[in-house]
């Protein structure tokens, strides 16, 4: 077996051997599936609860005028607020709803009674329905009727259609949005966490003070690329686990709860553009229509985007973006003596980083801005926002260019890191200054 | 000679590590390298562990110029070492040797050896944080010799241990020497020095200022003194001292006098005798050997006196 891949082997092991990473690997899916799971079990929570609500409605406004839902019932009464109340049977109505002659004037005066804490959704419900009414019964007195009021409210959703060679196709701005940050943020992370660890790798071993036995067998550079190289299979090993693990809990615990096709349309139907669960109550009948054209919209366009390119193109960024400051944050690792001094090393890596992910989100906005050009050619910032550009469309040679410079720059990092690594990891106790790290570049083997 | 080194220079941004250095270490010699701290010892090290490269001369192994082929045949231990805290005393070694060139099972089979003769070989799967610092130290010392290199570089290997193991490692170090391995012990012990080494490099501000074999080095620092111990009057004594001899100190020690005298061209130590004898009762008599000790001292002193100022 070569060296480095004795290197690698023993890098790769160590990490994937550890408590904490077996922790981490089992609990990010979890965590993850029940971002799926935990809003279908609440919605199948919902269904099976319907509220019967016993209104006593003073004013007479509302005769008729409450509609009843899938989890709202209401039911007229005449009696006064007194009698309802000594009369109220919890197991017949979840609670009254009084509403007083003058609430017209004074909605605060609106109470609902119950014998437990009513949930939250019910009130909103309850609240939006009143308010509602009020509103119209308002308008009305303003002398715009109802008809009036259809036709002004206006709704509009926009179909987009890119012009391709093959003619139009349908997308969906939502789904490339989401795909794209998606990509990104995977990225940023993983340079974060995995950088991180390859920089305390270094510092273990210059602190342990193995380092000098090792090169005295295998050469520096071996030893960081090795170092590198194995985190980077770490990485991809946890990240591969995590998503088949949340494939596999998603399906197992959503099969037992729910069958399949419902929970798309419940899926859906929770899931706003963005990407964030909504509750269920924001929804309203009035618009749920235009919703269902929207997700078969989202659902169509899915086709739109091209995966394969995409999957190819994120691997690539993925590894790239990694290896180009994994590299740096070895050379760091090498110039301190001790994780509290990496700061004022830090400063200058995370700022590329951070500053891509910012612009990131204005890409987002507008792809094919001057500033998401450049920035996705720069290959300290390319891996992030090249992947949240791409899902938009991006001409082909602006890719290759991209992807080319990202490997130039990797090469220019590689070879700066490993010249003040070997010098770094054998300078003991002494506090490095930036100007010393340049010295080092300089020096002959 | 297994190790040469001819000339060879190394430049630090401003500071001159080591100039024009030129070294022969003869086959199955323990050779000391000695000099004060920041002589450029570690510097010269790591040069022939190919840790670093000269920037100028050359260094030949068994006469070929150094490469990275030689590596398998070099054990170091340096003086700044550790091993990875969290990983298995067993595993470490058996990867460590791996990076040396050997093949694991055989690796396994000498490890096994090795941990047998130093009590280890119920510490195989610890954790090396679980481990004394004393067995850390054993447990380095095996990784080192385990590829059975032919050259053993040593850097301060006795710091750390207790005298009893520092003795099993001086003894391991002579069984190693018996069975042809070069050692090359760089060290601040002067005793350890006079009792192992059979050739020494002094190193003093990036220059060498002395090699040689042990034996040769102290005949050449021979001072011809020697020490007298005697009963009897001291004028009778300097009496019995002719001319040709230098009379160097002279002082009562308890009821007898102790005296240190120098002796000149042609004179001998039985032409001394027989002047004293008639004169007083001699009761001790021998010669005064300059230590490694003093003989390290005294150059360096030397040294930096005519090079006021280190190179720079």
């Amino acid at each position: 077996m070569s060296t480095i891949s004795l290197i690698i082997k023993r890098e790769y092991l160590t990490r994937v051997k550890k408590k904490s990473f077996i922790i981490m690997t089992l609990l990010g899916p979890i965590l993850m599936a029940s971002l799926f799971i935990v809003p279908i079990l609440m919605a199948k929570y919902d269904e099976n609860e319907t509220s019967k609500i016993q209104v006593i409605d003073e004013s007479g406004l509302f005769k008729g005028k409450l509609q009843n839902s899938e989890s709202m019932i209401f039911e007229m009464d005449t009696f006064s607020l007194p009698v309802a109340k000594t009369i109220f049977n919890p197991e017949k109505h979840t609670a009254i709803l009084y509403i007083p002659g003058n609430v017209l004037n004074n909605t605060g005066a609106i109470m609902l009674f119950s014998a437990k804490q009513p949930n939250m959704n019910l009130v909103t419900s309850i609240e939006r329905t009143i308010q509602k009414e009020i509103e119209s019964l308002k308008l009305k007195a303003q002398g715009i009727n109802q008809e009036t009021l259809d036709q002004i409210k206006t709704r509009v959703s926009v179909n987009t259609r890119t012009l391709t060679e093959q003619g139009e196709e349908e997308t969906s701005a939502g789904l490339t949005t989401i795909v794209g940050m998606l990509g990104g943020v995977l990225i940023y992370m993983f340079i974060f966490l995995y950088g991180a660890q390859v920089m305390r790798g270094v510092i273990e071993e210059k602190t342990n003070r193995i380092v000098e036995v090792i090169i005295s067998s295998v050469k520096p550079f071996q030893l960081m690329m090795g170092k590198i190289i194995g985190i980077a299979l770490v990485g991809l090993t946890q990240f591969l686990l995590w998503i088949i693990l949340t494939v596999a809990i998603s399906t197992v615990v959503s099969n037992l709860f729910v069958d399949g096709d419902k929970m798309k349309t419940q899926m859906m139907h929770r899931q706003s553009p963005m990407g964030t669960p909504m509750p269920a109550n924001v929804e309203d009948g009035a618009t749920s229509n235009s919703d269902k054209s929207e997700i078969s919209d989202f659902m169509n366009s899915a086709d739109s985007i091209n995966f394969p390119l995409l999957i190819g193109a994120f691997l690539f960024y993925f590894l790239g973006g990694y290896l180009l400051y994994g590299a740096l944050f070895a050379a760091i690792g090498a110039a301190v003596d001790g994780e509290s001094d990496t700061q004022q090393f830090m400063l200058p890596i995370t700022i590329p980083l951070i500053l891509s992910f910012i612009i990131a989100q204005s890409i987002l906005q507008n792809p094919e801005s001057k500033v998401g050009f450049w920035f996705s050619m720069i290959p300290f910032t390319s891996p992030v926002v090249m992947m949240v550009r791409i899902p938009f469309g991006v001409e082909p040679w602006e890719l290759i260019l991209s992807m080319l410079l990202l490997v130039g720059g990797f090469v220019l990092t590689t070879w700066l890191a490993a010249r003040i690594y070997r010098t770094g990891i054998l300078m003991y106790g002494k506090k490095v200054s930036w100007k010393e790290l340049g010295k080092w570049l300089f020096y002959r083997e | 000679m297994i190790l040469t080194i001819n000339n060879v220079s190394k430049q630090y941004a401003t500071h001159k590590a080591l100039d024009k250095v030129s070294l022969e270490v003869p086959v199955g010699s323990i050779y000391g390298l000695l000099g004060p701290n920041g002589a450029g010892k570690t510097s010269l090290i790591r040069i022939i562990n190919q840790i670093t490269a000269p920037d100028e001369g050359e260094v030949l192994f068994m006469g070929e110029k150094l490469r990275q082929k030689h590596i398998g045949m070099i054990g170091y231990l340096p003086e700044e070492r550790g091993l990875y805290k969290k990983m298995e005393v067993g595993e470490q070694a058996l990867y460590l040797a791996q990076l040396k060139g050997m093949q694991r099972s055989e690796a396994v089979i000498r490890l096994r050896e090795w941990f047998e003769k130093f009590e280890l070989q119920h510490w195989w799967r610890k954790k090396v944080e679980e481990l004394s610092k004393g067995m850390q130290q054993k447990v380095q010392f095996i990784i080192t010799v385990l590829h059975e290199p032919k050259l053993l570089i040593l850097d301060e290997p006795f710091t750390g241990f207790d005298p009893i193991n520092a003795n099993l490692i001086k003894d391991e170090l002579l069984r190693l020497k018996e069975n042809g391995t070069t050692i090359i012990l760089s060290t601040h012990r002067m005793e350890s020095v006079e009792e192992l080494c059979s050739h020494i490099a002094l190193i003093n501000r990036s220059h060498k200022i002395l090699d040689g074999a042990v034996r040769d080095i102290r005949k050449e620092f021979k001072s011809e003194k020697y020490e007298i111990e005697y009963k009897g009057n001291a004028i009778a004594f300097a009496n019995g001292l002719w001319a040709g001899y230098e009379l160097i100190s002279h002082e009562p020690h308890g009821d007898l006098m102790k005296a240190v005298v120098k002796l000149g061209e042609g004179r001998t130590t039985n032409d001394l005798l027989a002047g004293l004898i008639p004169n007083v009762e001699v009761h001790s008599f021998r010669e005064l050997v300059p230590g490694m000790n003093d003989i390290f001292i005294s150059l360096v002193k030397e040294s930096n006196e005519q090079q006021p100022v280190a190179a720079s």
